[in-house]
C-alpha cells in the first residue's frame, strides 16, 4: 500500500535558504579545521595488510641458490601470459649441480601481469612471491616495465626456507653414495 | 596633458595589471587550497623553485604552502599544444578567451583603492577619478558575457552552445538586480551623507564613515552578493559551464592557453567584483565605521601618516578584498548547483522585486531624512578632479 | 590627438556601421553592431559625455545586442540569411534611407545644426564654476538627473509610459501561446 508522507510545508525563513546556508558554510568551515586524510605518498607509505599482492618476484634461498628451477608451471598457468621464461641448465661442476635446471632468463611484463598470484601459488619451489610491498611503476618505454631475472631477483631477494629441499636430496644421494644401508 | 603623465598612468595601468593578475593566479591557488581543505585534503603542496626552495626554513614552507603552483600552472598553459579543432569558426573561436579577459582588466581604471592625502585633503588612488565610476564598471564588466556567448557559439558543438545561451540569459536577468541594488547606496551616498551628485566610487566610499552600508543597507547588499555570483559565474550560478550537464559549458573546446584566459578572466572578474562590493558596501579601505559615537580617525587613522597612511589604507582595502575572495571560493565548496530554471526564477521573480523594493523604501527614507535635517541650507563641500576645493550654497532642491 | 582619436573612431563607427548592412552572416552583423555602438561611446568620450558613452555601451552594447545575439542563435542563422528581402520592404528602405541623407543634408548645408551655446542652454542648470564649459551640461550625471526631472519631466514620464505598454503588449502576445508555450519568450519580454 502506497504510504503518503506528510511533508510540512516550508517556512518562510527556509523559504529563503539563507539558514541553510549558512548551516552549510559552517560544516565547511569545520572542515577546515579537521586533521586533513591525505597521506603523502613517497614520504609516507600506507600500512600493507598481510597477504597484499605486490610486484611479482624471484627470490632465492638462504645459501644464495637461486630456486627457480624452471619448470614453467607458472609461465603456463599465468592468465595474461605475463611470463616468459627460457630454461637453461646448471653447469657440470657447478655447487648446485644436482638441481640441473634453472631459467636462464625469466621474464615478467608488468604492463599485461594482473598481480592475480597464480604464479606464486602454483610454484613448486616456493621460487616466486608476490612481494607484500608495492613499488611505483614508472617509465617511459615499453621495454622499462620488462622485468628481466636479475631485476627480479634484485627484488625478490632472500626468504627463510623452511624445507632445504634440494639440500635433503642431495644428502640423500650422497649418503646413497656412500653406501647407506636402509 | 604631458607625455610625462601619459607614460606615469601607463606604468600605473601596468602595475595594476599586473598585481590583479597575480592576484587572481593566486586564487587559483587559494581555489584549490581551500577547496582542498574542505574536503579533508592538503592541495598543492610539492612546486619547487630550484633556488629559493632550497633556502632552510622558509624554502620548504613555502613549497608546503604551494606558492609555486601558480606559476607551474602558468607555464603549462603556456607551453601546452594549442590545439584548434577542426569544426570551429575559427577567428570567433580566437578572439572569445580575449573578449572575456579584457572587461575585467578595464574596470580596474575606475576603481579606487585607497586614499592619499595632499595638503590634508583626501583623494582616492584611482587611474581615472571620473564621474560615472559606478556605471562605468556595469557597463565594460557587463560585456564579458560576449567573451562566453561568442566562445560557445564558436566551438560549434552542442554543449559549448548550450554553455553560452545559458550564460548570455543569465547575466541580462541578474545585471538588473545588480543595477537596481546599488541605486539605493547612490542615493544614499548623494543624499542624506553629503555628497554631491555624482557617481564616482570615492564618493560612495567617504558618504560610508558613519556607517558601512552593509549594515544600513543589508537587503540590497545581499542582493548585490547574489547577483555578483551569477555574473561571475561562480557556484551556485556556474549552469553556464556546469560540469556535470555540460561536460565544461563554454569552454569545452578549449585547451591549453585559452582555457587558462577563461579561468584567468574569471578569477579577474571574482577580484574586481570583490573590489566593488567592498567600495560599496564595506567602506572601502576605511579600517572601522565611527557608527556616528567613536571619533573620525577609527575610518582613517592614516590621515596624517603620509604614504606610509596611503600603504596601510591599500594594505586594508586588499584586506577586505581578500576575505570576499575566500568567501566566493568557500561558497563554491559548500553550495550545490541550481538548476537553470531555479536561476531564472530567483533572478526574475525574487531578486528583482526585492531590490524594486529597495529602492522605494529607501527613496522614502532618505526623502523623509532630507526633509528633516534640511540639507538645502548646509553649505555642501565640493572636491573637484583638480584638486581644488569649492563651498557652494546647495540649491538643486530650493531651485 | 583629439582630432586623430575622432578620425579613428569615427572611421571606425561609420565601416562597421557600413558592414552591419552588408554583411551577409547574422552574427558577424551583430559583432559589427557592437563594434559601431563602441565606437560611437567613444566619440561621445571625446566629447566630454561620459555619462551617454557609458549609457551607449551599457544599454546597447551591453544588454540590448547580448539579446540579439542570443536570438540569432536560438534561431536557424544560415536559412534565415538566405532569405531575399520583399520588393515593398525594399522600397520602404529606400525611402527611409533618401529621407535620412535628406535630413544630414539639411543639417549639414541648411543651418539646421544648434550652436553650442544654444546646447548649454538648453538644461539651465544651476553651474558649479560660472558655467565656463559650454558643453558642461553633458558631462556629469546630475545635470542629466536635474533635465530629465525638471524641464524634461513630461518628455520623459510619456517614454516610460511607451516602455510600460510596449512591455504589456510582449507579455499579452507571449501569455497568448497559452500553457505549452515555451517559457522562454517571457526574459525577452520582461526586458
Ligand atoms: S618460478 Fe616456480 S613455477 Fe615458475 S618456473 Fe620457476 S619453479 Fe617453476
Ligand atoms: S601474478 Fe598472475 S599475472 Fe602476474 S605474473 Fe603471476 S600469474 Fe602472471
Amino acid at each position: 500500500m502506497a504510504k503518503v508522507v506528510e511533508r510540512k510545508p516550508l517556512s518562510f525563513l527556509e523559504k529563503t535558504y539563507i539558514p541553510q546556508i549558512v548551516g552549510g558554510l559552517t560544516i565547511t568551515l569545520k572542515n577546515v579545521f579537521r586533521p586533513k586524510v591525505t597521506l603523502q605518498y613517497p614520504e609516507e607509505r600506507p600500512p600493507i595488510p598481510q597477504g597484499y599482492r605486490g610486484i611479482p618476484a624471484l627470490v632465492k634461498d638462504p645459501h644464495g641458490r637461486e630456486k627457480c628451477v624452471s619448470c614453467q608451471l607458472c609461465e603456463f598457468v599465468c592468465p595474461p601470459k605475463a611470463i616468459r621464461i627460457t630454461p637453461g641448465e646448471i653447469a657440470e661442476g657447478s655447487e648446485n649441480e644436482h638441481v640441473e635446471k634453472a631459467p636462464e632468463d625469466f621474464e615478467i611484463n608488468m604492463l599485461r601481469c594482473i598481480y592475480c598470484g597464480l604464479c606464486q601459488e602454483v610454484c613448486p619451489e616456493e621460487a616466486i612471491f608476490l612481494q607484500g610491498d608495492f613499488n611505483s611503476l614508472v617509465g617511459t618505454t615499453r621495454e622499462e616495465f620488462v622485468n628481466h631475472k636479475d631485476k627480479l631477483y634484485e627484488l625478490g631477494g632472500t626468504r627463510p626456507d623452511e624445507h632445504y629441499k634440494w639440500d635433503k636430496k642431495k644428502e640423500a644421494a650422497e649418503q646413497a653414495a656412500a653406501g647407506g644401508h636402509h | 596633458m604631458d607625455w610625462i603623465d601619459i607614460l606615469l598612468k601607463v606604468v600605473f595601468a601596468f602595475l595594476m595589471v599586473m598585481v590583479v593578475m597575480t592576484m587572481a593566479g593566486y586564487s587559483v591557488l587559494a581555489e584549490r587550497k581551500i577547496a582542498s581543505w574542505i574536503q579533508g585534503r592538503v592541495g598543492p603542496n610539492r612546486t619547487a623553485l630550484p633556488g629559493l626552495s632550497s633556502i632552510p626554513v622558509l624554502g620548504p614552507m613555502l613549497v608546503k604552502m604551494g606558492i609555486w603552483q601558480p606559476l607551474a600552472d602558468g607555464v603549462k598553459f603556456l607551453f601546452k599544444e594549442d590545439p584548434i579543432p577542426g569544426h570551429v569558426k575559427k577567428f570567433y573561436y580566437v578572439l572569445a578567451p580575449m573578449i572575456s579577459l579584457a572587461p575585467a582588466l578595464i574596470t580596474m581604471v575606475v576603481l579606487p583603492f585607497g586614499v592619499y592625502y595632499v595638503d590634508g585633503q583626501a583623494m582616492p588612488l584611482v587611474l581615472a577619478n571620473v564621474d560615472i565610476g559606478i556605471l562605468f564598471i556595469l557597463a565594460v564588466s557587463s560585456l564579458g558575457v560576449y567573451g562566453i556567448v561568442i566562445g560557445g557559439w564558436a566551438a560549434n558543438s552542442k554543449y559549448p552552445f548550450y554553455g553560452g545561451i545559458r550564460s548570455s540569459a543569465q547575466m541580462i536577468s541578474y545585471e538588473l538586480a545588480m543595477g537596481m541594488s546599488i541605486l539605493p547606496v547612490l542615493m544614499w551616498a548623494n543624499g542624506p551623507a553629503g555628497g554631491l551628485g555624482d557617481l564616482t566610487l570615492y564618493n560612495v566610499v567617504t558618504s560610508q564613515q558613519a556607517v558601512w552600508l552593509v549594515f544600513w543597507m543589508p537587503v540590497p547588499a545581499f542582493v548585490f552578493l547574489v547577483s555578483l555570483f551569477a555574473e561571475t559565474n561562480r557556484m551556485p550560478f556556474d549552469a553556464p559551464e556546469s560540469e556535470t550537464e555540460l561536460v565544461g559549458g563554454f569552454h569545452t573546446e578549449y585547451g591549453s592557453f585559452k582555457f587558462g584566459l577563461y579561468f584567468v578572466a574569471e578569477y579577474a572578474h571574482m577580484i574586481i567584483g570583490s573590489a566593488v562590493f567592498t567600495l560599496l558596501f564595506l567602506g572601502g579601505w576605511q579600517l572601522f565605521p565611527t557608527f556616528g559615537i567613536l571619533p573620525d580617525w577609527v575610518a582613517n587613522p592614516w590621515a596624517g601618516w603620509g604614504w606610509i597612511g596611503s600603504v596601510l589604507s591599500v594594505l586594508v582595502f586588499i584586506g577586505k578584498l581578500l576575505f570576499f575572495i575566500v568567501f566566493f571560493i568557500w561558497v563554491r565548496w559548500t553550495l550545490p548547483r541550481f538548476r537553470y530554471d531555479q536561476i531564472m526564477n530567483l533572478g526574475w521573480k525574487y531578486l528583482v522585486p526585492i531590490a524594486l523594493a529597495c529602492i522605494f523604501i529607501y527613496a522614502l527614507i532618505i526623502a523623509g531624512w532630507d526633509l528633516m535635517v534640511a540639507v538645502e541650507n548646509t553649505p555642501a563641500e565640493v572636491v573637484q578632479p583638480d584638486g581644488q576645493v569649492v563651498t557652494q550654497q546647495e540649491d538643486l532642491i530650493t531651485h | 590627438m583629439q582630432d586623430f582619436f575622432f578620425y579613428l573612431f569615427s572611421a571606425l563607427t561609420v565601416l562597421s556601421a557600413l558592414l552591419v548592412v552588408v554583411n551577409p552572416n547574422a552574427v558577424n552583423g551583430a559583432m559589427y553592431m557592437i563594434l559601431s555602438f563602441i565606437g560611437m561611446a567613444v566619440l561621445f568620450l571625446l566629447l566630454d559625455a561620459f555619462f551617454l558613452a557609458v549609457l551607449q555601451v551599457l544599454v546597447y552594447a551591453g544588454a540590448v545586442m547580448v539579446l540579439f545575439l542570443f536570438i540569432i542563435m536560438l534561431l536557424d542563422v544560415e536559412r534565415a540569411s538566405k532569405v531575399r528581402p520583399k520588393a515593398l520592404s525594399t522600397a520602404a528602405a529606400l525611402v527611409g534611407f533618401g529621407l535620412l541623407v535628406v535630413g544630414l543634408g539639411y543639417l549639414f548645408l541648411g543651418g539646421g545644426s544648434v550652436t553650442p551655446a544654444e546646447l548649454s542652454a538648453a538644461p539651465e542648470i544651476p553651474m558649479q564654476d560660472g558655467g565656463t564649459n559650454p558643453m558642461e551640461f553633458a558631462t556629469a550625471s546630475r545635470s542629466f538627473g536635474y533635465g530629465l526631472f525638471t524641464k524634461y519631466m513630461l518628455p520623459f514620464q510619456v517614454t516610460g509610459f511607451l516602455l510600460l505598454i510596449a512591455m504589456m503588449g510582449v507579455i499579452v502576445l507571449s501569455k497568448r501561446l497559452g500553457p505549452s508555450g515555451q517559457e522562454e519568450p517571457t526574459t525577452e519580454a520582461v526586458k
